[in-house]
């Protein structure tokens, strides 16, 4: 915290001027600090998709691009399971195998031996990890244990759990999905007409609550920038366009497969559900406090293990939503799930879309720029050919150059700020 | 500055253990805000305070200096619940009062401004505000009403020098940052507002600006109870002067009655040859 008092005063006289003069550089200062975020990221994501796009034609095609959505879904969500967390300074590694458990829950509970209907196999699966992950929670607050500890020993004996869960049915290590409402998780489609409406009704309501809320700013007499507003319908408009562009083209050469799968809303249901939390409610507010400055919180009156333990319950509910469409991609559920990389791949994600390690700072979106970026990698590798190894190295430096562009601009908003 | 002995700490005359005025009676405009009669803390065999008295009128700015480990940080957890004393009376207003909590002290209308501020960096100016009051509509926040009273509580005080109210905490200044901190206070409606060492990280055009504020405060009727090191500070912001030594209040007075050489003896030895001290009449 650099004093500063005559730039201070000198930025506050001028502030008009600014606003109305150096609108374009404050921008560009403004998303060189982190303010806007992803913007580094998006760059970083651009170029990969320009280098694979001219390595291998087939990569902007509507059909690898679903599938690398596909792929990316159950990124998203644990990533978003995990950002519950890194927002409070936690960390849960054992989100692989709670996920994991989630999906043998319902796997086997629709088997034939159960033959439950899917609903309720799935309402089990999501109590049972939302359950498991509270428990984590408990510890680290009743024990005052470092999370890290006690969520380490959650990936073991979890990962025990696992594959004493599967090996039980007798079927050899693996359990086929029987169910065909799971299946459709990921398998299943919207019908192309659908999906138009689908989009249609998104970007309307989007748009409609961000100018509405631009418009209340402004009558209460409150500073508004329409300009951003603007661009941004703009630009959700030609996403909703472009993605309905993708999802209907057919995607079969000898049938037609065509549609959004329903996997994509699933992932944009708990986005929107996650982000609404964060930003429009209390507990959203207080869980970035906590992450902030926990002691400062708790002197706000502000009930600091209440929402760290909602923090934890609602982290394990979504990575049991993780766990269903892991289910539903691979068709059933195996005991050598590697539930630790898992996890980690989705902190990864979690830190190259912009959330901090250390608390207080991230989003959910972050998740899903993050996820794409981590499916993107093997998807487009995969593509031009290289090996697994290259991908693993890939992965690597996307993640060190991420943390280290985020690491430098924050550098630079506490010297410019 | 140079006073008669006789003429010093009026406040001191009479022990006073029955009470500010009298017994206590309903308040009057004489009736300090809140009045400390013989507060005594000890933790376990180590006596921290004993038998402190002090007084801190409506609307001026009370000083509380001392050294190192003279007991002003325990006396003021005391005033602001994180310590229950272990003898003594509070009054507020004239009548007594018992705080075993921050929530006691802050629904007295009691707020401290810690040195360490307790803000969120990660948080803008709105948002630490309101941190743990938020204003709510169907559970969701009412953002736009939340900024327009922080804007107002700003302007009320005289900080002009934050550029957005949506600014983040951390890329502020120090003096912004207390200012904030004090603001938050004031905000929740809070009758006494205590500081400890509000200038004690400050650049000098800092320290301006928070010896402003802590005026503006005064001005608009609220008491400060401020805990400084720097003398500096004291005698060009405070109304009043309340001076510890090893564990008790040895001089309170107005701030005429002092100067910064008999603050300083007052300091270092709890007696001062121009200022009557407690410690001397007592013995």
């Amino acid at each position: 915290m650099s004093d500063a008092p005559n730039q201070v005063t000198t930025s506050h006289s001028g502030e008009h001027a600014v606003s109305r003069g150096h609108s374009l550089s404050l921008q560009v200062k403004r998303v060189w600090q982190g303010d806007n975020g992803s913007i580094p990221i998006l760059l970083g994501l651009a170029a990969l998709v320009i280098y694979f796009q001219i390595q291998n034609s087939v990569f902007l095609t509507p059909q690898n691009l679903t599938n690398l959505f596909i792929q990316a879904c159950f990124f998203v969500l644990l990533s978003m399971s995990e950002i519950w967390l890194l927002l409070l300074g936690e960390i849960d590694l054992s989100l692989g195998f709670v996920a994991g458990i989630g999906a043998a829950a319902a796997v086997i509970l629709t088997e034939t031996k159960y033959n439950w209907p899917w609903w309720a196999a799935v309402l089990v699966a999501l109590a049972a990890t939302t359950g498991i992950a509270s428990l984590s929670g408990v510890l680290v607050i009743r024990l005052r244990l470092p999370s890290f500890i006690v969520t380490l020993a959650g990936l073991l004996g979890l990962q025990g759990v696992l594959i004493w869960l599967v090996d039980k049915q007798g079927t050899g290590g693996a359990i086929p999905l029987h169910n065909n409402e799971l299946y459709y998780l990921v398998n299943g489609n919207f019908t192309p007409l659908a999906t138009v409406i689908f989009m249609i009704v998104i970007v309307a309501i989007s748009s409609f609550s961000m100018l509405r809320a631009d418009r209340n700013r402004r009558t209460s007499g409150l500073d508004t920038n329409t300009k951003v507003t603007i661009t941004k319908i703009v630009l959700l408009a030609i996403s909703g366009g472009l993605l309905i562009w993708i999802f209907n083209t057919n995607r079969s050469g000898f049938t037609t497969i065509d549609g959004m799968p329903f996997a994509i809303p699933i992932v944009l249901a708990v986005l929107a559900a996650g982000s609404f939390i964060l930003i429009k409610t209390k507990a959203g507010r207080y869980i970035y406090a906590i992450g902030g400055n926990s002691e400062a919180a708790r002197r706000a009156g502000v009930n600091v293990n209440r929402y760290r333990l909602l923090a934890f319950s609602l982290a394990g509910l979504s990575a049991g939503i993780a766990g269903l469409i892991y289910a539903s991609r691979l068709g059933g559920i195996t005991d050598g799930i590697d539930g630790g990389n898992l996890v980690l791949e989705s902190v990864a994600a979690a830190v190259i879309g912009g959330t901090s390690l250390f608390g207080g700072r991230g989003k959910m979106i972050n998740a899903v720029v993050g996820g794409v970026i981590i499916a993107t990698i093997p998807n487009g590798m995969g593509l031009v050919g290289m090996s697994a190894a290259t991908q693993y190295m890939a992965t690597a430096l996307v993640l060190l150059a991420a943390v280290s562009i985020d690491s430098i601009a924050r550098r630079g908003s506490t010297v410019l700020g | 500055m140079e006073n008669a002995p006789e003429s010093a700490s009026p406040s001191t005359s009479g022990d006073g253990r029955e009470g500010p005025v009298g017994s206590g009676a309903s308040a009057s405009p004489a009736t300090p805000l809140l009045s400390l009669r013989g507060i005594s803390k000890n933790f376990g065999p180590v006596q921290a305070l004993q038998d402190c008295d002090l007084d801190v009128p409506v609307g001026q700015v009370t000083a509380l200096i001392g050294d190192n480990g003279a007991g002003k940080s325990t006396l003021v957890k005391c005033m602001s619940g994180i310590y229950a004393p272990a003898s003594g009376q509070t009054f507020w207003n004239g009548q007594e009062v018992n705080i075993h909590t921050p929530r006691d002290a802050s629904d007295l209308g009691i707020a401290t401004v810690y040195q360490d501020l307790a803000l969120c960096d990660n948080l803008d100016i709105v948002q630490n505000m309101f941190l743990g009051r938020e204003e709510t509509k169907f559970e969701m926040l009412s953002e736009i009403k939340m900024e327009l009273a922080t804007k107002q509580t700003l302007k009320d005080l005289s900080v002009t020098t934050v550029k957005s109210v949506r600014q983040l905490v951390g890329s502020l200044s120090g003096g912004q940052r207390q200012a904030v901190a004090v603001a938050r206070a004031v905000m929740r409606d809070s009758k006494l507002v205590i500081m400890d060492e509000p200038t004690a990280a400050l650049g000098v055009s800092q320290t301006k600006l928070v010896l402003e504020l802590i005026r503006t405060l005064a001005s608009r009727g609220i008491s400060v109870l401020v805990i400084s090191h720097n003398l500096l500070d004291v005698f060009s912001v405070a109304d009043r002067i309340a001076v510890m030594y090893l564990g008790t209040i040895v001089s309170e007075g107005p701030i005429a009655n002092y100067d910064t050489a008999s603050a300083v003896e007052l300091i270092t030895t709890g007696e001062s040859s121009r200022v009557p001290s407690r410690l001397s009449s007592s013995l």
